[in-house]
């Protein structure tokens, strides 16, 4: 059983935090373990750290649930559930160690797995959180099923801390897979969508893709019967140490990801055409099957604009990884980072962002001007 | 409301309405006759019934925005409705409010194999949509037990579940994008073909929201490939605390079942009566669990799980060796609740959820409730979620026993909430169980919910008074439940 520590600051304290700043309507910047910064637009105010709201709450690995405090440092969580055999299945990346449970729901940024696991959101069962008002308020549980009012514990994932600050999270989380298999394979892009839409209508234990170069890292996870099988009728070559290979994509620590260039990710329907050389850097990453790209773009309005007639978006993501705690000095953060919402959804986001906020106080701007 | 102003109302609205409506849809997609409007009154939750002003039967997005840019225009709340397969009213309409059939919506328009998805109308069967990816070894993970008849729209509406969602995932998890049109008229796309979208998860928000937000229009869902070999495992237990350490041992081991259920010993004699399928009567709860995936992990996987079993002391274990086999288990399994219908002429189906560590704890507690109460109750449930659905039996024309039920109902939902768990896994919260939203939200919880239903929805004309109580009511709900739960005016259903 755990022991449950009190935390460094109460939920109380930080209430308390944000209703004076409701009443002042001051803004407030909520951090944790600063991983993250980079992440989102500039916004000022006053700091409201979450770092010292820490704690694992409750966990048992039969529930398959773990409840934690939003200021926990990630690791913990990972290195807990690891002891257990356990995993959190959408294999967040964390950038650094510092990073927290609540700054990976906030900023919503899933990992290798997650087109064949799930994202962020796919595994958040519940959250307290702290509205603009300074209201505590609990939504979701730490259950499977849940359908009791609206999900805005999901509706907080990658929403940049601005709908609410979050306290307490229950995350649903998965056995580590027994076995795991890396191949890699001299294919390019068309040779890797048709592999990839074939292996996709069969029951293949997938858990992660890379393209680089025209070589292809394709992953296996799962039982050994399942996974053996599947890396032998795929072919290609072993990768030897994979796991570090898979962790340095993550937490792109591989050389492609640090050039003193933008970084912007791009997210698309997998079998997409590769983005034209005209716009980026022809060496671009892609993961998750084809949905996920990682590019330096030449022209970022141009690339915007492919990725939504293509049917995705496009979304500067950060400078060099080991800048991460410095001020980024490209004009994107100032400007817009994520993709163009349409008036229609502009304007719903705006009333969303106001039932929570009305005073407009919480990481105001990070994801878009107006919200 | 008073009958005679209700009757001025609907008068009114009827003569502004209809020639509106009129200038796009056609008279026969229009229904006012009282005889064309029964068939509308309720959904599968028959005991709350209310007759719609009028009934729309669009067969174009145009026509659906233009039907609510007319009852916006005139304040008239609309109610959109799939199959009514719903067992919680969430469809039932509004006193003189305009019902909204998405029956018309039922074609499949694409189906991407390339990106595993499909492009459906809201008013496709949630089977059919497995029936038609089925030639290219695809199908829709979302099972719920009415997958037969209910509306993919339903499904996302009331973000349905069933039991393969334990494996697979719930209707979130399984869908990409909507097409909704807001109650302005207005046509927006939450979500899209890649992975996520730009700005608010609004995708997750729309899933479960029972029509509160927005009519669907389109619905692109996620398709997956279908496991290569399954085996259906059904075992007995003397006891509920065997049954539930079995459930426990199962997932702490690692495994993902596609679906781990239990079924106590009245459920085991109800379906055995019904279905003559071989369950053990005597048992005092029997588990059933599927595995899938290769042919030689399911056998991997079969033989930890029997391995757990044995040491529970669980007995007469039957394992499918063939699809047949697994259809005769799971048939019975389905059959649940006709067979409970054998047993009394009235079943309120609970639908709460608990973490699974308290089931056995529960369990026990709603045996004690239901002798308190002096009512059977029959438990089968989705044990790998914890989502319970405890079965209480009754005579609805026995007044006091209806009463008893009722009061029985919030007891054990309250129960679940206090263990961790809530008062809706997947059938949703619709008119039936809105006063038991108090049991688990505040004040302050409830008020964000009702500022976010505004920021969609600014008159309330979207499926009013469902999902999401007033505080007056939870006021009135909450004094009621404190003074000793007497329900004044038990002749009314639920207030």
């Amino acid at each position: 059983m755990l022991s449950v520590q009190p935390p460094a600051i109460t939920a109380r304290t930080l209430a308390e935090q944000i209703s004076a700043a409701y009443e002042q309507k001051s803004s407030l910047i909520i951090t944790g373990g600063n991983s993250k910064a980079f992440y989102g637009r500039h916004t000022k105010g006053f700091e409201l750290s979450i770092a010292g709201y820490s704690g694992i709450l409750n966990y048992e690995p039969s529930e398959l649930v773990i409840t934690a405090r939003a200021g926990t440092p990630l690791k913990e969580i990972e290195e807990l559930l690891a002891e257990h055999g356990q995993m959190l299945g959408f294999e967040p990346p964390s950038f650094s160690d510092t990073a927290t449970l609540g700054g990976t729901i906030a900023c919503g940024i899933s990992g290798p797995r997650r087109p064949y696991a799930g994202a962020v959101r796919d595994f958040v069962l519940g959250a307290t959180i702290i509205n603009g008002k300074g209201d505590i308020l609990k939504f979701g549980g730490q259950v499977m099923k849940n359908v009791a009012g609206y999900d805005v514990s999901r509706l907080m994932t990658g929403a940049l801390g601005t709908l609410g600050v979050l306290l307490d999270i229950s995350l649903k989380v998965i056995p580590k897979p027994a076995v795991e298999e890396t191949r890699i394979l001299p294919y390019d892009h068309q040779q890797m969508s048709t592999l990839l839409s074939t292996l996709g209508r069969q029951p293949i234990p997938l858990s992660a893709t890379y393209l680089h170069k025209n070589l292809l890292y394709v992953r296996f996870s799962g039982a050994k019967a399942g996974v053996v099988s599947a890396a032998e009728n795929i072919g290609g070559d072993v990768l030897r140490q994979a796991d570090l290979f898979w962790h340095q994509l993550k937490e792109q620590r591989l050389p492609y990801f640090n050039q003193d260039r933008s970084l912007w990710r791009v997210s698309l329907p997998p079998n997409a055409p590769c983005v034209p050389d005209l716009i980026v850097d022809t060496e671009s990453v892609t993961e998750w099957g084809g949905a996920q790209r990682w590019v330096y773009p030449k022209d970022t309005n141009a690339l915007q604009q492919w990725a939504s007639d293509n049917g995705g978006h496009a979304s500067y993501f950060r400078n060099r990884p080991d800048a991460n705690n410095c001020q980024v000095s490209s004009n994107d953060t100032n400007g817009s980072s994520f993709s163009p919402l349409s008036p229609a959804l502009l304007t719903l986001s705006k009333r969303i962002k106001h039932s929570f906020d009305p005073h407009n106080i919480l990481n105001p701007g990070r994801l878009y001007a107006d919200l | 409301m008073n009958s005679n102003i209700a009757a001025n109302i609907r008068t009114q609205r009827l003569a502004s309405l209809i020639p509106m409506l009129s200038q796009m849809i056609p008279d026969h997609a229009i229904l006012s006759e009282p005889e064309q409007l029964k068939a509308y009154e309720c959904d599968a939750f028959t005991t709350m019934r209310q007759m719609p002003l009028l009934t729309v039967l669009p067969d174009t997005i145009e026509q659906v925005q233009h039907v609510m840019r007319c009852c916006h225009a005139l304040d008239i709340p609309v109610v959109a409705r799939g199959a009514g397969t719903g067992l919680t009213a969430g469809s039932m309409p509004v006193e003189n409010g305009v019902l909204l059939g998405m029956n018309k919506f039922d074609k499949i328009h694409d189906i991407d194999l390339h990106n595993r998805s499909a492009w459906i109308d809201p008013g496709v069967r949630n089977q059919a949509v497995s029936d038609a990816t089925a030639p290219y070894n695809l199908y829709f993970a979302p099972d719920p037990s009415s997958q037969l008849a209910c509306s993919v729209g339903g499904n996302v509406a009331e973000n349905a579940g069933g039991v393969h969602c334990l494996k697979y995932g719930l209707t979130v998890h399984n869908i990409l994008e909507l097409d909704v049109i807001t109650i302005e008229g207005e046509r927006i796309t939450i979500g899209g073909q890649a992975l996520d979208a730009a700005g608010y998860d609004l995708l997750a928000l729309m899933t479960g929201s029972e029509g509160l937000l927005g009519i669907i229009v389109g619905i692109r869902v996620k398709l997956l490939a279908k496991p290569a070999s399954a085996r259906v495992l059904l075992a007995a237990f003397a006891t509920i605390e065997d049954a539930g350490n079995a459930i426990a041992e199962i997932i702490g081991a690692g495994i993902i079942p596609a679906g781990l259920e239990m079924i106590d010993q009245k459920g085991i004699q109800a379906i055995e009566a019904l279905m003559h399928a071989g369950y053990p009567v005597n048992a005092a709860a029997v588990v059933i669990c599927e595995l899938d995936g290769s042919v030689k992990e399911v056998e991997d996987e079969l033989n930890s799980v029997l391995t757990i079993l044995h040491r529970l002391n669980a007995s007469d274990i039957q394992i499918s060796t063939n699809e047949a086999e697994s259809k005769r288990i799971w048939a019975a399994r389905k059959a649940a609740f006709p067979a409970l219908a054998c047993l009394a002429p009235d079943n309120y189906v609970m639908d709460g959820t608990i973490p699974r560590r308290a089931l056995a704890q529960v369990w026990t507690k709603i045996n004690l409730l239901a002798d308190e109460y002096q009512l059977l109750v029959v438990n089968v449930f989705h044990a790998g979620d914890g989502n319970m659905h405890p079965s209480i039996l009754f005579d609805s024309s026995d007044e006091d026993q209806h009463k008893r039920a009722t009061e029985l109902g919030t007891r054990i939902l309250e129960l679940c909430v206090q263990v961790g768990g809530t008062i809706s896994g997947e059938h949703g919260i619709g008119l039936e169980k809105i006063n038991q939203m108090c049991l688990q939200f505040t004040n302050n919880e409830i008020s964000q919910f009702h500022a976010l239903k505004s920021a969609f929805d600014s008159k309330a004309l979207l499926n009013p008074g469902k999902q999401i109580p007033t505080l007056a009511r939870c006021t009135e709900f909450h004094s009621m439940h404190i003074h000793n739960g007497e329900m004044p005016f038990p002749h009314l259903e639920r207030f």
